[in-house]
């Protein structure tokens, strides 16, 4: 069974490099954005493959940090620098 | 015997949603259709590989951090896909149709 979790992680690495591609060619700054917010959730099911591939239990207590902070990014760049125009500072 | 089939199972159809996820998001038009296609892929493609990897899990308490974890990533990539959108709209990113 180990074989088929890091065969599995492997195959989500595969599909973050796919991202990638987005990320260079992404018009906006959304799209970037969109694929920061996909490697988060692609990294967090690597890293709970990956836990119980190597019985290293911390690894899923990482998977769930690194699902909060992939949010606090794609928040933080929304509410900071991508502003809808003509939106004051402290609106809602 | 019959546990480890039924989380293969599992494990394959969470990497199928996983690739349709990103080829969605390579291929789809424009912003919000990119949306869209990302969530399939968080909500749906962790749900299946969480639930592969509960069904080997030596606790409960393991079981119960996993849920934990794809019910953080369901809210998380709900919460900033719906902010992005809502953004997108306001800056006048029209849809591609």
């Amino acid at each position: 069974m180990t074989l088929v979790y890091l065969g599995g992680a492997l195959f989500l690495l595969l599909t973050l490099v796919a991202g990638l591609w987005r990320v260079l060619r992404g018009p906006t700054a959304a799209d970037r954005m969109l694929a920061a917010q996909l490697f988060g959730t692609t990294a967090v099911a690597c890293l709970l493959l990956l836990a119980e591939a190597d019985r290293a239990p911390a690894l899923r207590d990482v998977a769930l940090v690194f699902a909060l902070l992939a949010v606090v990014a794609v928040v933080t760049f929304v509410r900071r620098n991508w502003r809808a125009a003509g939106e004051d500072l402290d609106a809602d | 015997m019959l546990i480890d089939g039924l989380s293969l199972l599992l494990l394959i159809a969470g990497m199928i949603f996983f690739l349709a996820g990103t080829l969605g998001v390579l291929r789809f038009p424009d912003v919000y259709t990119r949306l869209h296609a990302l969530t399939k892929a968080d909500n749906v493609g962790l749900g299946l590989i969480v639930a592969a990897l509960a069904l080997q899990a030596p606790a409960w308490a393991v079981v119960g951090k996993l849920i934990l974890v794809w019910l953080l990533v369901l809210v998380a990539s709900t919460l900033s896909c719906h902010l992005v959108a809502r953004t997108a709209q306001r800056r006048g990113v029209t849809p591609w149709q």
